[in-house]
């Protein structure tokens, strides 16, 4: 068994005190395309708001490559962000750069490879996500499922270890949407990458994933982690099982199992 | 910021006619510049009939690495020249079958951004049509004003008070300041030229004729237009954004009588009484100028109520009425303009500001002549 890439060590988060996720932990492998599931409201954005180290944990550790993110300042900190790259939810590309502005941006920052060099590597990577040609056009000029795709390939503009991608199918038609999945795929397959999705669609899910932990907003806990046809076929948790089957919370009522 | 501590090197090599390029180490994004160079510079420097890329020293590579590879063999392509490589890990040539020749060559789509000549005909139509949408929105406000005029049960008068306390009290503090400091730089502007003519108690009428009759409506009118007309702006704005106008359009309630109402009727309550107090404080500002040098508050006030005639203050307050109404439209307008994207609210908000102070010095002057002709 490998090293896990990233290291989840009791962790808790709170929000003015309020405790949103009680004292969790879990690893992730070099690799794998791991997915963080939940209903809505129980966290998944906050845990990996909390992993990408944009918020302090309350309690507990996360490491990525054996060093604890939350602690890490200065230098530290940088050698930690140059592993993971990151898609949010709505792309948030910047959108008075042109596509190929926004994946050369951290380039420029924080490379000395030369202008050509930046240029062709900008290409590769929109080849990567398809979106070849594109490279002069504006976040506003292409449409929502392009944007998302740009968001990744400026998410692996420095070919991080591992990238995090929040719901990247919200929002998009189904056709996108099995196109982002692929996409993930074979990234994972080709470049190697540690894929950390948070998402809620169903089918995303199956496609993709590796291995998948599920929050509930209810214990605050992982309640399930495994293979998601297993846990639809086998889990002992009424919650689990009717967040798979897709069963309206009416028909179970109470605590989860 | 580049980044040091090179974790690879490239050291080219040239034999009998083949360059060959061994690189050692990870080749990645922190040491592909330094590769790239030293790899362009051996091209330029030899004339080879054969170039090789030995990956036998290589550790690993990730994407600037292909990027180098990829690089190496279009050109070599190009110019006819073999190129061969040697060495490289079976477990890396999925990165490069991603990119066979030519697979870059794809060629830039136009973007839709537009010439020169073709923005300046959109400017000319956009403002074309800028002038269109003032005249409809002032036609719809005044339709919706006086409607809710005449059915005052219409009106949200919540929202309404929360604008005045926003626009109105919460601004008595910044009024007073510039009120009280303009008395004191114009008594102090005054005082030695009017001197000269033995003439310093004139220096009351200068403070008090400029202030109520012009200084205090424009200053007020201005910060109204800098506080509150950009708050309307981007309010509605950021509402814009957020599909908010749509959620009202679609549920059948007009965005003008929810949203532009409430802070028109608000503006228009606020500016006069603010106004007021403006003119007080630059009479007490110009007072302390005139006591520091002699003149007792009893002979200061005497000469400012001799100065001032009775009309003067209400054809003040009149017109700070009428830039209370133009600054909260402007401001509510331009806020409903505001287009898509992370700019937008900031550009709605500056047009809010620069078209209410515009609007402002228009109408002053238009004042200036109506009234003169009145024989104000």
């Amino acid at each position: 068994m490998p090293e896990p890439i990233i290291r989840v060590e009791n962790f808790t988060a709170a929000y003015d005190g309020t405790v949103v996720i009680d004292d969790i932990s879990f690893e992730v492998n070099p690799g794998e395309v791991f997915v963080i599931l939940g209903g809505s409201g129980c966290g998944k954005s906050t845990l990996l708001k909390h992993m990408i180290g944009l918020y302090k944990p309350a309690a507990g550790k996360i490491l990525i490559e054996g060093d604890d993110i939350a602690g890490a300042e200065g230098g530290l900190r940088m050698k930690i962000l140059r592993k993971i790259g990151v898609m949010y939810q709505s792309g948030a590309l910047f959108g008075s750069m042109t596509l190929m502005q926004n994946i050369r941006l951290a380039m420029e920052e924080f490379t000395d490879l030369p202008d050509e060099a930046m240029t062709l590597l900008t290409k590769m990577k929109l080849k990567l996500v398809s979106l070849a040609g594109f490279e002069n056009h504006f976040p506003s000029e292409v449409s929502g499922g392009m944007q998302k795709r740009a968001a990744i390939a400026r998410a692996m503009a420095l070919d991080p270890r591992i990238l995090f991608l929040d719901e990247p199918s919200a929002g998009l038609d189904p056709v996108t949407s099995a196109d982002l999945d692929a996409l993930i795929k074979r990234l994972a397959r080709t470049l190697g990458v540690t894929f950390v999705v948070v998402t809620h669609e169903l089918p995303s899910i199956y496609s993709i994933a590796d291995r998948v932990i599920m929050l509930d907003k209810r214990v605050k806990k992982i309640v399930a982690t495994g293979k998601p046809a297993d846990l639809r076929d086998h889990s002992d948790n009424a919650f689990v099982r009717q967040f798979f089957n897709r069963e309206a919370s009416a028909q179970t009522s109470g605590e989860p199992a | 910021m580049p980044v040091a501590n090179a974790t690879s090197v490239l050291r080219a090599e040239f034999t009998a006619g083949t360059l060959t390029l061994f690189v050692e180490g990870r080749l990645d994004t922190i040491s592909t510049g330094a590769a790239w160079r030293a790899a362009e510079t051996a091209l330029a420097g030899h004339r080879p009939d054969t170039v090789v890329f030995d990956a036998t020293g290589m550790t690993s590579m990730d994407g600037a690495g292909v990027a180098l590879y990829v690089r190496l063999r279009d050109r070599l392509l190009a110019e006819n020249l073999p190129f061969g490589s040697r060495g490289i890990a079976e477990s890396l040539k999925p990165l490069f079958d991603e990119f066979p020749p030519g697979a870059l060559d794809t060629p830039s789509r136009p973007s839709t951004q537009v010439s020169f000549v073709e923005t300046v005909g959109r400017s000319v139509s956009s403002v074309v049509k800028d002038a269109a949408a003032q005249l409809v929105f002032t036609g719809e406000l005044i339709a919706t004003l006086v409607r809710a005029l005449a059915h005052p049960r219409s009106v949200r008068w919540k929202d309404t008070f929360r604008v005045v306390e926003q626009a109105g009290v919460m601004a008595f503090p910044i009024i007073a300041l510039i009120g009280f400091l303009i008395g004191l730089i114009l008594a102090f502007q005054a005082v030695t030229p009017m001197r000269m003519f033995g003439a310093e108690i004139m220096v009351a009428d200068l403070v008090s004729l400029s202030v109520v009759k012009e200084l205090g409506p424009l200053m007020t009118a201005i910060i109204l237009a800098g506080r509150s007309g950009s708050a309307f702006a981007a309010e509605i704005g950021t509402m814009r954004v957020n599909e908010e106008i749509n959620a009202l359009t679609t549920m059948g309630i007009p965005p003008v009588r929810f949203l532009v109402v409430t802070r028109v009727l608000a503006a228009v309550a606020v500016t006069p009484l603010l106004t007021i107090f403006m003119d007080l404080f630059a009479l007490l500002g110009g007072m302390v100028v005139m006591w520091s040098i002699g003149f007792p508050p009893t002979i200061y006030w005497n000469e400012v109520s001799h100065a001032l005639q009775f009309s003067d203050l209400p054809s003040g307050l009149f017109k700070s009425l009428v830039f209370g109404l133009l600054v909260a439209g402007i401001g509510c307008l331009r806020g409903l303009q505001t287009g898509t994207g992370a700019s937008a609210v900031g550009e709605s908000t500056t047009r809010a500001v620069v078209a209410g102070i515009v609007l402002i010095i228009l109408s002053d002057g238009l004042f200036s002549v109506v009234y003169y002709s009145l024989g104000f």
